[in-house]
């Protein structure tokens, strides 16, 4: 497919055949996936053609890339195989979501690089962080492919008010008679999607913003800061309420005003790490030589701030989620009736008064998941403080 | 002293700057609303009198800046104005509210602060023994759960299983103090559990961090004993981040109460500031969330004066 490296893409320790015939198998899989498609949606199945075939040449091009071994190759190929033959299996249920699919398919090989790619490091990790690994493995291959797992649609009514637990309703149903398993599954692919959009888009706001202020100094950096001494000084939760009366809670507007309430927390830490590697020699020297100020933050700042950010980020997904879930326990976070964990909390509360634990589980898959990332975190900034020393 | 007395001179400006900063904001974000406030509350329906007499009630035909002024003059008067929802004066409103809210804060540090000192002196005391372990994941786990999830846990609990304190706070003025105590007990329990982690960390971090300087390693060398070193010498020179901690935490509660008295149905100024905004009730808003960010800017500005006067540098100035 992509032969652009010098040597032989498919080459190294591993056998060419066995990656192309499995990319061709994969290919051939999505092709069946979205073709089934075309009588209900043209549009929809020609799109997704592109797009898989678009991921297919960026995840090729990446596999030719880095440093492979035989091994490596065979966890990534049964991995990929493993899942085309599940949703082979179960075709009913995954031809009938073909993007979930595609998407579940993505995330299997994500993780199955960044498995191989980081095993070095992940074999000598602690007990604590393999659960918080799993744990996130788990919601993410969850969030994926929610559709094609949860036994029922997301708003669909499906039995009478709070059924108890049964064969049918593994988790009974909730207030209105829908299925309390399949909103669970839902809930976190909404709560979980819209959080790590939210973080997302803290980080590129501050980050930048932090890198570009250390990077500039002088009156941008005075501008910068002085905006985000007064953004901090309301406490985030009331002020988001504030933005949130005024400007009413759709989920855009939930993703910005959030967004935007945090990156003055990654703008502050940015521009304290950045400002430490700035005043360093080989930032003078290079920025003496005539490189641009792009060039500047891109090859000498950014690589050299990468581990707290990525650290940060673990911590930042945490707060963004448990302030995303609080606003919707309180109904003004994600509106109904899209599944969510907070207001689902909120939705079966009169359960808990009986003694009935089923409310519980959504807040239970709030604190699991951030326990994890917690948890996933401190052994990243173990190891990326162990490295410098 | 007179090093000290520029110090925190200086801190109450900024202080003060902040607070007329945070007003000013507060103001400010009802005049970025899409369209115009009468437009908003009135509907499309409105004719143009209508709107007219809806914006010379309010003095919306004024400039912005009179209008300010006119606002914070009203405001330091304790005349919030009307509520566009119940048309009731929001004084009235906030009045027992407010107190309400500031009992279960009280009450929630009472309990918290001595506990997370406590037991973040004891942490840093007993570092890396099995008591340290246990206390460390439980309080990263407790920071990781959300508030209702905590409150609810403390319900089934305490409230159905047990049956010792009521699920639900039913608070009024002519209760007396220890049957308020009582029906709060379970709000400000979880507000407890909720700040003690983050305070506790903290405090043994801030001591543990002392212990490696030399002149503790002294007192060691002198044959003192681990109890005596930390509070005789470790402690006073931990005051300053440890008050810090604490007293920014107390914001956090003032923040905090906003969930914890919903879950409870606490009839406290949270849950007034909520229901307001899901009504978008503006003017409510406004004045609670001005109650709101002014206890925060002035708990962070008693941290930061607090940790200024409690630091013995400053103190005992050579």
């Amino acid at each position: 497919m992509t032969m652009s490296a010098p040597s032989n893409a498919f080459g190294g320790q591993a056998s060419p055949w066995v990656s192309r015939i499995a990319m061709a198998a994969v290919h051939f899989f999505i092709l069946v996936l979205f073709l089934q498609n075309v009588a209900a949606d043209t549009w929809s199945s020609v799109i997704g053609l592109l797009f898989a075939h678009l991921y297919s040449v960026v995840a090729l091009t990446y596999w030719s890339k880095i440093e492979r071994t035989a091994a490596g190759d065979t966890v990534i190929v049964t991995v990929t195989l493993e899942y085309v033959l599940m949703a082979i299996i179960f075709w009913e249920r995954a031809s009938a979501w073909p993007w979930s699919t595609m998407f579940g398919l993505g995330m299997v090989q994500v993780c199955a690089f960044a498995a191989v790619k980081y095993w070095k490091d992940l074999r000598r990790a602690p007990a604590s962080a393999w659960f918080g690994l799993i744990v996130i493995l788990v919601y993410v291959m969850v969030a994926a492919t929610a559709p094609i797992i949860a036994p029922f649609g997301e708003t669909e009514i499906v039995g009478s008010e709070y059924d108890v637990w049964s064969n049918k309703h593994l988790l009974g149903t909730d207030n209105l008679g829908r299925d309390m398993f399949t909103r669970l599954i839902y809930g976190g692919r909404n709560t979980v999607g819209i959080a790590f959009t939210t973080t997302l888009l803290a980080f590129i706001i501050g980050g930048f913003a932090g890198i570009l202020a250390a990077a500039m100094r002088g009156w941008v950096d005075q501008v910068l800061g002085r905006l985000v001494d007064i953004l901090m000084a309301i406490p985030s939760f009331i002020f988001a309420l504030l933005i949130l009366t005024i400007v009413g809670t759709s989920i855009p507007s939930l993703i910005m005003v959030i967004a935007v309430l945090d990156a003055t927390r990654v703008f502050r830490l940015a521009r304290a790490v950045s400002m430490n590697v700035v005043v360093l020699d080989y930032v003078e020297a290079a920025s003496l030589r005539g490189e641009g100020l792009w060039w500047l933050i891109r090859s000498e700042i950014l690589p050299n701030i990468l581990p707290p950010l990525v650290a940060e980020f673990g911590l930042r997904f945490c707060f963004v989620f448990l302030f995303l879930s609080g606003l919707s326990f309180l109904g003004l976070g994600i509106q109904p009736p899209t599944a969510d964990w907070g207001s689902m909390v909120r939705d079966n509360a009169t359960l808990i008064t009986y003694g009935d634990i089923t409310p519980l589980l959504p807040a239970a898959a709030i604190a699991i998941l951030t326990i994890g990332v917690n948890f996933v975190v401190d052994w990243f900034l173990h190891k990326a403080s162990g490295l410098k020393d | 002293m007179s090093m000290i007395g520029k110090l925190v001179a200086q801190r109450l400006a900024l202080g003060l700057l902040t607070l007329f900063v945070v007003s000013l904001i507060i103001f400010l974000c009802v005049e970025l609303l899409p369209g115009n406030l009468a437009q908003e509350i009135l509907g499309q329906a409105a004719t143009p009198e209508t709107v007219a007499a809806f914006n010379r009630e309010l003095g919306l035909d004024l400039p912005p800046h009179e209008r300010y002024i006119a606002w914070l003059l009203d405001m330091t008067k304790g005349d919030f104005g009307r509520s566009l929802a119940s048309q009731r004066e929001i004084s009235e409103l906030l009045g027992m509210r407010v107190q309400n809210t500031f009992f279960l804060a009280t009450l929630a540090a009472v309990i918290a602060i001595p506990l997370a000192v406590t037991l973040g002196i004891l942490a840093a005391l007993y570092r890396d023994s099995w008591y340290d372990r246990i206390v460390n994941v439980v309080t990263l786990t407790s920071i990781s759960f959300p508030e209702f999830f905590v409150a609810y846990i403390l319900i089934i609990v305490l409230a159905v299983n047990l049956g010792i304190f009521p699920s639900i706070s039913n608070i009024s003025e002519d209760l007396g103090f220890w049957e308020k105590v009582y029906r709060s007990a379970l709000p400000a329990l979880t507000l407890t559990l909720v700040v003690v982690a983050h305070m506790m960390r903290m405090t043994r971090a801030a001591i543990i961090n002392l212990l490696a300087s030399p002149y503790i390693e002294m007192a060691r060398l002198k044959g003192l004993k681990p109890g005596r070193i930390i509070l005789k010498h470790a402690l006073p020179n931990a005051l300053a981040p440890i008050i810090n901690v604490v007293v920014l935490n107390l914001a956090y509660l003032v923040v905090g109460v906003v969930l914890v008295e919903v879950v409870f149905v606490y009839p406290g100024l949270g849950q007034l500031f909520v229901d307001s905004v899901s009504k978008r009730d503006i003017p409510v808003v406004q004045a609670c969330s001005l109650i709101f960010a002014m206890t925060y800017v002035l708990l962070n500005l008693l941290a930061d004066v607090l940790s200024i006067m409690s630091n013995p540098r400053l103190l005992h100035p050579r």
